[in-house]
């Protein structure tokens, strides 16, 4: 049995890394927030760690569109390995053929998807769906409600129904390159989470639906399922209190976020 | 030669950027368009292949799925073959432009290779218009009206033909040119004292005769000269470097001369009362007097002499707070005003004690009405487009910092079209205890070096500081003017955070108004001298001169003080975390502030002259009561169309629309958020954050702020704001043990000139909100930590004089023993009673109600602290023991829009009998929903915790008045058991998210 170790990067704009590593530990997870500094340094080491964690935020304050100049930096950045230079890229990969799981939220699933590592189908990085500016024109925080996909391979959302968390985003409109990608996401499982209405019905209609993605996708994984992306914030909502409107609903104390961090924790154990 | 990248969204897909100008453009302009599309240009100033060129293009700059790319030139014809004209805005020479910066680091990582710090990125927007019927005039009046701002930017527009006939538009780089060479000048002021003024005008020193006397006579004193002359000094004069510094340092800005003056006040009787200090008698006053009353139980840590007020929080931390304004450049230029206000403000807890871990920010902003139709005075901007750039540019500050904006207000009035007011507060944790000292304390020694670090220097925001100490006037500078970069100082910040926790240096402030004049003036204060090298700090682009660099206000710097042994340690993380950082001379204890340029001396100030050579200033107020009409309508029949009028006003009706662009939730620690309810839409009285994941402790923050009283009594507009930000702060369950106060004054000038012939009775408005601050602060209990004074907030160009409203934005933070209790302001069940709490009287002068009939009148609410205080205690008590299902605050509007806000965001009706209200002289039914008396709540209790909730209560004033219904219908009676409204919820609540919703 492995232990659930998240490293949780930090750095250029990253703003979730303290809530995000705390719900990690929640999980019952070992979490350590990195800035990429020490990454690329070679201070702190991939290899360490079986869950890598692409918290939210603005790298490099969204400029040149959300996450893609921070795609940039991780795809071509060097980190230093053995007293000389590996590429990040192959440290990401040797995670992701190690079994490990990675995940990104918000401005994180914008750069999975900028790098090409979501969703992933070909095993290579290679970016085929992307994420654009909201169809409201805005930056929006508002709570929006998720349909998990029962038949997704991913292993984050196993055993959800369904979700309530904060999008808090500009830039969360998902595209996909041709109507071909997204046939094969759609055939193929990749789609574990939408927006839906408060009903539960899947929505292309604001706000249920805050950006006009298509086909309502919230989020995308692998064929593996391993590798987990979405626009909403999990580790917005692990406690209670954390819900607009726990001062007039009866809540269980643990919050809705905090299932996709179980199942890693125990998915890694397992493994 | 400079090359391009053009970089649009894919022509199949919505260009949602063109399509909001060609909104805003129809809708602010009113000229009609067939369509808008836009394009980022790249201009690459350095050298590059053709390959390299082309794979920046396509791995850069542009993302393959959603956009297309060229370095051709003529993208704008592919993705809109039938525009007629293109207009492309870009920054002036010298202008932060972010995206530029992001995009070099992106291209040195692709290239593998590092660029020298002159040759850059630089980013423009072309917008491809089309209109067959549009002029060039026409054009140009787009860009100038609407999507330039000529301040900060430059445009070009090429008609389709001229397009096509220089095959795109080329290349032009932005690049500060005709650099001169640094000189220090001197200045001679041996002259008379018209001269003298016309020396401060000119060179925008804001000084008075009597400062720049003060100024001369230093230097005829023959001890100074003696040693100037050692240095290699002028003897007898100052260089432009000292006079910069002093001007800086004795602004109105840093010094808060109004507030420190000694006043003559007389009253309406005629008595006269001399004031030493507005500040020292009346603010530091209260909190020495609420210290004392507190004694043991003093939960104040730092107050007064440090970036930000400090207070306890819990054992391991301390919580500090700062609210600024940034009203000036906010006129000139909305969003880099209010951008550069935020993250300015973030500097400040940045630079508390030994710097503070940032955890929410919370905003306040006074404009006029944008829906504003008549003429506007020349180089005023549209209201329109200053609430819009404000907001954005508090979006982009706030959200980009990952730091939550949690709390604020928007307020209406028609003068703030003279200068909005942009209020940006922002929270920190300190570590109580730090490397073995408390962690509120600097602790600077004589040797440690001087580091700069974050952001280069640039001609930006020179003058800041001296500029917001006058009115805005024809030759307000454009220099004044800069954009905030939010990364680099989230950068910094990140990295500040590492070195503090290893110890690394020994005290740290931040570099806003008057740049390192002022910061390294600061600290030198506490070894008692600095030595600084000018030539040393890195520059934007080459020419500055030696004062420039010492009175820059760019933006993303802190000062640092390191001890030698660990500037190593300090340099290396800086660089390994790309942050730049440099040593620019050390802190001594020679009695002095030391500058140097290239190894001379080029200005030499005694820290005793600097700091306390200004002379005081001796100002007249007298107090005259104003006099207004009195109402003589009768009370309305309809006062149910009353009621949904006053929910649609804009002081009253909903802010979601601005709320909801900032991200509130970061962190984890929002517990109320800005808006509640069954529909995650109603209007909170206050936000509580949990700033600890792993605690359950609470910090709790409010603001009350309310212009319009002052039009009748300042006095009473003050102790109205304090009561509203205290009761805001009560209502969703903060206590008065641990709660303080900051108050934030922007006043219209109020010293008497030929400019402000009323400046005797704008002083003594100040005057009375002082003593009002005093007197309430005291009487509540809640001890003033820190505070800012704007007081130039006029407007006077040609014949025109717009002069805002005195202002007092009263903020508290407290701390909230346990966030499980807190309480929202929505109804929550049927059949839960409703209670009001506190005394109505027929109190609606400056009220909502009266406003909207065109009244001010007299009867101006008045506050009963003691009353108050009892009835906030027993509530407080009642929120602890979970009695209360929720509670609104009732200010604007009265009863009737507080009800009316309760049941609508709840999704339920209610029945109620205002005849029940506790009342004193209340005559007309009227007086009785919409009167705005201080002290009031109105809360909802389940009906099996009536007998306990009524006995908390007490003896305070409170009544049953009804209870909540399903069926979403609001019922209310009159003082006569009359039904006075009747009317659906959804109605009222679509009434009051009607105005604002759209903008």
């Amino acid at each position: 049995m492995r232990t659930p170790k998240a490293l949780v990067i930090t750095g250029n704009g990253i703003n979730t890394e303290r809530e995000s590593a705390h719900a990690c530990r929640l999980a019952g997870m070992e979490a350590d927030i990195a800035h990429m500094a020490l990454i690329f340094s070679g201070e702190v080491q991939l290899k360490d760690y079986n869950f890598l964690y692409f918290p939210g935020g603005f790298l490099d304050g969204d400029d040149l569109g959300s996450a893609k100049a921070g795609a940039v930096r991780f795809k071509y950045g060097k980190v230093v390995k053995e007293g000389s230079k590996a590429r990040f890229e192959d440290e990401l990969l040797g995670l992701v053929e190690r079994g490990g799981l990675v995940l990104g939220v918000c401005n994180g699933f914008q750069l999975m998807v900028k790098m090409g590592l979501l969703p992933f189908m070909e095993g290579k990085l290679k970016q085929s769906v992307s994420l654009s500016h909201n169809d409201s024109g805005r930056f929006e925080d508002r709570w929006v409600y998720l349909a998990v996909e029962p038949d997704s391979p991913c292993v984050f959302t196993r055993g959800a129904e369904n979700l309530y968390y904060p999008v808090r985003h500009g830039e969360g409109k998902f595209i996909p390159s041709s109507n071909e990608t997204l046939s094969a996401i759609e055939a193929q499982k990749l789609v574990p989470v939408r927006y839906t209405t408060p009903k539960g019905e899947i929505t292309s209609e604001y706000p249920w639906n805050p950006n006009g993605s298509v086909n309502a996708i919230a989020g995308l994984c692998d064929p593996t399922g391993r590798l987990f992306g979405l626009m909403p914030h999990p580790e917005a909502f692990v406690h209670r209190t954390q819900h607009p409107r726990w001062t007039r609903e009866d809540l269980p104390e643990e919050g809705l976020g905090l299932i996709l961090y179980k199942n890693a924790a125990e998915y890694i154990r397992q493994s | 030669m400079a090359k391009r990248v053009e970089v649009a969204v894919n022509p199949e897909l919505r260009d949602s950027r063109g399509e909001g100008c060609a909104r805003e453009i129809e809708e602010f302009l009113h000229i009609p368009l067939e369509g808008v599309r836009t394009l980022d240009a790249f201009t690459l100033d350095f050298e590059v292949t053709d390959g390299e060129l082309a794979a920046l293009a396509k791995e850069v700059f542009s993302d393959p799925v959603i956009q297309v790319s060229s370095t051709g030139g003529m993208l704008g014809a592919e993705i809109f073959p039938s525009f007629d004209w293109l207009l492309e805005v870009g920054y002036l020479p010298g202008v932060t432009d972010n995206e530029g910066r992001t995009a070099k680091e992106a291209v040195e990582m692709l290239l593998e290779r590092s660029l020298p710090h002159q040759e850059k990125v630089y980013t423009s927007v072309q917008y491809l218009i089309k209109g067959s019927s549009l002029e060039r005039e026409t054009v140009e009046k787009i860009a100038a009206g609407l999507l330039a701002n000529p301040l900060i930017q430059r445009w070009r527009i090429l008609s389709r033909e001229e397009y096509e006939a220089s095959g795109g538009v080329s290349p032009e780089v932005p690049r500060v040119t005709g650099v001169s060479k640094p000189i220090v000048n001197e200045i001679d002021l041996e002259v008379s004292d018209e001269e003298l003024l016309e020396i401060s005008k000119k060179g925008l020193l804001a000084l008075t005769v009597g400062e720049m006397q003060a100024v001369r006579d230093f230097y005829r004193e023959e001890q100074n000269q003696a040693k100037r002359a050692a240095l290699g000094l002028p003897a007898d004069k100052p260089t432009d470097v000292e006079l910069e510094c002093l001007a800086q340092t004795w602004s109105e800005h840093c010094k808060h001369k109004i507030f420190n003056a000694t006043i003559n006040y007389e009253d309406e009787g005629g008595n006269v009362e001399v004031i030493t200090s507005i500040f020292k008698t009346y603010i530091q006053g209260a909190t020495k007097k609420v210290r004392e009353d507190l004694g043991e139980d003093d939960y104040c840590l730092s107050v007064f002499i440090d970036n930000a007020g400090v207070i306890a929080f819990d054992d391991d931390y301390s919580l500090c707070f700062k609210v600024e304004t940034h009203n000036s450049p906010s006129a000139l230029d909305p969003y880099g005003g209010a951008l550069t206000g935020i993250v300015g403000v973030n500097r400040d807890p940045m630079g508390t004690g030994m710097g503070s871990q940032l955890i929410f920010n919370v905003d306040t902003f006074c404009f006029a009405n944008p829906f504003h139709e008549e003429e506007l005075p020349p180089r005023l901007l549209h209201p329109r487009r200053i609430y819009e750039g404000v907001v954005t540019g508090v979006e982009h500050g706030g959200n980009k910092s990952g730091i939550p904006t949690v709390n604020g207000t928007v307020y209406f009035d028609d003068r703030f079209l003279g200068k909005p007011l942009v209020f940006c507060g922002t929270a920190g944790l300190i570590p109580r205890t730090l490397n073995g000292g408390p962690g509120h304390n600097k602790r600077t020694k004589a040797g440690d070096l001087v580091v700069m670090a974050g952001g280069r220097i640039g001609k930006d925001g020179i003058h800041g500081a001296t500029f917001s100490s006058e009115e805005l006037h024809e030759g307000s500078p454009a220099t004044a003017v800069q954009l905030g970069d939010p990364i680099t100082q989230k950068r910094l910040y990140d990295f500040l955070l590492i070195a503090r926790d290893r110890g690394l240096y020994s005290s740290i402030t931040d570099n806003g108004a008057g740049g390192l004049s002022s910061s390294i003036g600061e600290m030198a204060e506490q070894t008692g001298g600095a030595r600084l090298n000018l030539d040393r700090a890195p520059l934007k682009y080459p020419g500055l001169h030696p004062w420039e660099i010492l009175v820059s206000e760019s933006q993303e710097r802190m000062s640092i003080a390191v001890p030698e042994e660990n500037i190593d340690e300090f340099m290396a993380l800086a660089e390994k975390m790309r942050v730049e950082a440099v040593v620019m001379g050390e802190f001594t204890d020679e009695g002095a502030f030391h500058l140097l340029y290239d190894g001379k001396t080029v200005g030499y100030l005694p820290l005793e002259f600097l700091h306390d050579g200004l002379p005081p200033m001796l100002l007249n107020a007298k107090w005259t009561p104003p006099q207004h009409e009195e109402p003589t309508f009768e009370c309305p029949n309809d006062l149910t169309g009353e009621l949904t009028g006053l929910l649609g006003r804009l002081n009253i009706c909903s802010k979601e629309s601005i709320v909801r662009r900032y991200d509130h939730e970061v962190q984890g620690g929002s517990v109320i958020k800005p808006f509640v309810g069954a529909q995650n839409d109603g209007p909170s009285d206050a936000a509580v954050n949990r700033p600890l994941l792993d605690s359950f402790e609470g910090v709790v923050t409010a603001n009350g702020i309310s212009p319009r009283y002052s039009d009748i009594d300042a006095y009473w507009m003050t102790a109205l704001v304090v009561d509203e930000a205290i009761r805001n702060a009560i209502a969703v369950g903060g206590t008065l043990d641990h709660l303080a106060g900051l108050d934030n004054f922007c006043w219209c000038d109020p010293v008497e000139s030929e400019k402000t012939p009323d400046g005797r009775y704008k002083l003594a408005q100040l005057v009375r909100s002082s003593k009002a601050l005093y007197e309430y602060t005291t009487a509540y209990g809640v001890p003033l930590v820190s505070g800012k004074d704007s007081m130039k907030n006029d407007y006077s160009i040609g014949g025109t004089k717009i002069s805002i409203p005195p202002t007092l934005l009263f903020s508290v933070i407290g701390k909230v023993p346990d966030i499980r209790k807190s309480v929202s302001m929505d109804a929550k069940r049927v059949g839960d009673l409703i209670y009001v709490l506190g005394k109505t009287l027929p109190e609606l002068g400056g009220s909502e109600y009266w406003a909207a009939k065109g009244y001010t009148g007299n009867s101006v609410p008045k506050v009963d602290a003691v009353a108050n205080k009892e009835l906030y205690r027993a509530l407080e008590k009642a929120i602890q023991d979970g009695l209360v299902a929720s509670c609104h605050d009732c200010s604007d509007g009265g009863l009737g829009v507080a009800i009316a806000e309760s049941v609508f965001s709840g999704d339920l009706g209610a029945s109620v009998d205002l005849s029940k209200a506790p009342i004193d002289g209340v005559v007309r039914n009227d007086e009785l929903l919409f009167s705005e008396s201080a002290g009031r709540f109105v809360v909802t209790v389940s009906p099996e915790k009536k007998a306990s909730f009524e006995a908390e209560m007490g003896g305070s004033a409170f009544a049953l008045v009804g209870e909540v219904t399903e069926g979403e219908k609001l019922i209310i009676d009159g003082l006569g058991k009359e039904r006075i409204v009747e009317t659906g919820t959804v109605a009222l609540k679509e009434a009051w998210q009607t105005p604002l919703a759209a903008l």
